[in-house]
């Protein structure tokens, strides 16, 4: 065999089980609605200051909570801001809020995870002590406590949401290298004199990021709700700045007068929820061999 | 059995230190000097000194520590800058409001998920089954604080049916009490009954497909006695488990379905706490819940342990 053939037949060994995954993905109809749902929430929320049809911030008191209409398609709120024009600007809180923590969980996680679990012994034992005492601690509660003592805003609310969601991470991080550290290849590689990080990094890592995608993608759903609930608290975005959770807040003063401030947002963090748990349980089908 | 419990409670202990140790560390999260964060606005230099006497602010780290621990293992968490009163006291007073809301939300959660689980496996790929996988789906991603304020909306101010808020305790007038709760409860139970929905379904359907099942239908058994006295029983082991731990999850859920309700409970402490900067409540509350949450586990296991014959043996 030449050279170039083998690295042909590794570049497809490479691009199989993906595409296959991808295949099995595309074929689950409630992922691919999850997937789109996913991806027109980004859109909207990058494209907000296109397609928002007021500015978000700026109040009319001569349209104080005003019904759906032509004009405003979601109505007004308590100070005349359109509904809909905050709805869309509130994406932008909510998934970034989602994104971030994740990012930070999987940031501060998997290095533990990986660490805790190729090293074992005493290393071990201590950080799942430290695991399981976070664990011990429900999500919500761990991150207002965490948000209480930070101050309140949406980078703090991101920061207490992230670290409330990251023992998660190191309990699966380190149960995939677990799994992963006594399979030849690792035993291979230590064999040949490679260094523990190079091992960690290029051995064992690559091979357990399928779990940790399906995770992170249903985590991104727990955490858009958490956020909304600390704005909805007053722990996360600030006013007048639009996030769904804070809108509700206010919402519930004026449940009977003007039902739609109440309406539209929790509908946006239904759908922006539905939409992540639907692709993470289609993620999890296709990547999960034992499911083929 | 008792082996197993003084082997479960010995691993439990450096869980309970390091609980202990993040707790301690939040306060270490305040910017700047804590002592004047707590003085408040006015930032009296008298009041500051004060605080930082009290809350031992001028000695080292560790020490500081220990002094707080050891004065949480004698029941003493501190004291609550805007009432004055005992921590451990505001604790007490309001654990048993979140504990019923809790009981009922998860006698809700169960009434609802685990036959829905049960329906859901034994007509697997019908329509029932799909209904009930949609009901999962809508109950795992719907906010329970915007389902409180639909249920508000449409049941106590337009349907008039339920008081939207309050609290009367049981001992007071019962009936009261379950009007005034039976909506939060459903609120906060929704969620739990999706989780416990979904994982009746998956154990009834392992359970469902086992030899000694088949083995109950060759008899001639009817299916409702294979369903309900061969394959519940066992599928509902896992299911023990899992509801123990989901109990301390609905405490986390509490937060916000007292605060849309105005349920005096520990949910409301905790935000009140944030809100009046009572760094000393917010404290005891986690260390409280998480050690509530710690006891759950135990008991999640024991009964699991009960519930199986296998390692009883």
């Amino acid at each position: 065999m030449t050279a170039a053939t083998s690295e042909n037949v590794a570049l497809i060994e490479e691009a199989g089980p993906l595409r296959s995954a991808l295949r099995r993905l595309f074929r689950r109809k409630s992922a691919v609605f999850g997937l789109a749902c996913v991806l027109l929430f980004i859109g909207v929320a990058a494209l907000a200051p296109l397609i928002a049809p007021y500015n978000p911030d700026v109040p009319d008191f001569l349209l104080v909570r005003k019904a759906p209409s032509a004009l405003h398609v979601f109505g007004t709120d308590e100070i005349g801001r359109d509904v809909l024009a905050r709805v869309i600007y509130g994406a932008r809180a909510s998934l970034l809020a989602g994104v971030v923590s994740v990012a930070i969980a999987l940031g501060l996680g998997v290095p533990i995870g990986l660490i805790s679990g190729y090293a074992g012994r005493w290393i071990d034992g201590l950080l799942m002590r430290i695991t399981d005492a976070m664990l011990a601690m429900p999500f919500l509660i761990l991150a207002i406590a965490l948000a209480a003592f930070l101050g309140p805003s949406l980078t703090n609310a991101m920061i207490a949401i992230g670290i409330s969601a990251m023992p998660t991470f190191i309990r699966l991080t380190r149960a995939q290298t677990l799994a992963i550290k006594v399979e030849d290849y690792v035993e291979a590689a230590r064999a040949l004199g490679n260094p523990h990080h190079r091992i960690l990094l290029r051995h064992i890592l690559p091979n357990i990021l399928p779990p940790l995608v399906v995770q992170a993608t249903l985590t991104i759903a727990q955490a858009i709700i958490a956020e909304a609930s600390l704005s909805f608290l007053g722990l996360g975005q600030q006013p007048p700045a639009p996030s769904w959770g804070s809108m509700l807040n206010v919402a519930k003063a004026y449940l009977a007068q003007a039902p739609w401030m109440a309406l539209w947002p929790g509908l946006a963090i239904f759908f922006a929820v539905l939409a992540f748990n639907l692709l993470g349980d289609g993620l999890r089908d296709a990547l999960d061999p034992r499911r083929k | 059995m008792l082996a197993f419990l003084v082997r479960r409670l010995v691993i439990t202990i450096p869980t309970i230190f390091f609980v202990s140790v993040l707790i301690f560390g939040l306060q270490q999260l305040l910017p700047g000097n804590p002592a004047v964060v707590l003085a408040g606005e006015e930032q009296d230099p008298a009041v500051i000194a004060y605080i930082t006497h009290k809350y031992h602010l001028d000695k080292p780290l560790p020490v500081r520590y220990v002094l707080w621990i050891g004065d949480a293992l004698h029941g003493d968490l501190g004291e609550s800058i805007r009432t004055r009163q005992p921590v451990s006291e505001l604790v007490l007073q309001k654990l048993p409001v979140t504990l019923e809301l809790g009981a009922l939300a998860f006698l809700i959660a169960l009434l609802i998920g685990v036959p829905a689980g049960i329906v859901s496996a034994v007509k697997s790929g019908t329509a029932v089954d799909y209904g009930a996988n949609l009901f999962a789906l809508w109950g795992i991603s719907t906010p329970n604080f915007w389902l409180g304020i639909m249920l508000i909306l449409l049941i106590s101010v337009e349907l008039h049916w339920l008081p939207a808020s309050g609290y009367v305790p049981p001992g007071d007038d019962l009936a009261q009490n379950l009007k005034t709760m039976i909506m939060p409860a459903f609120v906060l139970g929704n969620a739990v009954a999706a989780v416990i929905m979904r994982h009746t379904r998956s154990a009834m359907m392992q359970v469902l497909g086992a030899d000694y099942v088949r083995t109950a239908r060759a008899k001639g058994l009817t299916e409702r006695a294979v369903v309900l006295r061969h394959s519940l029983r066992n599928a509902l082991i896992p299911v023990i488990t899992l509801g123990a731990l989901e109990f301390g999850q609905l405490l986390s859920g509490a937060v916000l379905t007292e605060q849309i309700f105005t349920i005096p409970g520990f949910g409301k402490l905790i935000v009140d706490a944030v809100f009046n900067r009572d760094f000393a409540v917010v404290q005891g509350v986690v260390l409280v819940t998480a050690t509530l949450y710690i006891f759950l586990n135990i008991c999640a296991d024991v009964a699991y342990f009960l519930a199986n014959p296998r390692l009883r043996s």
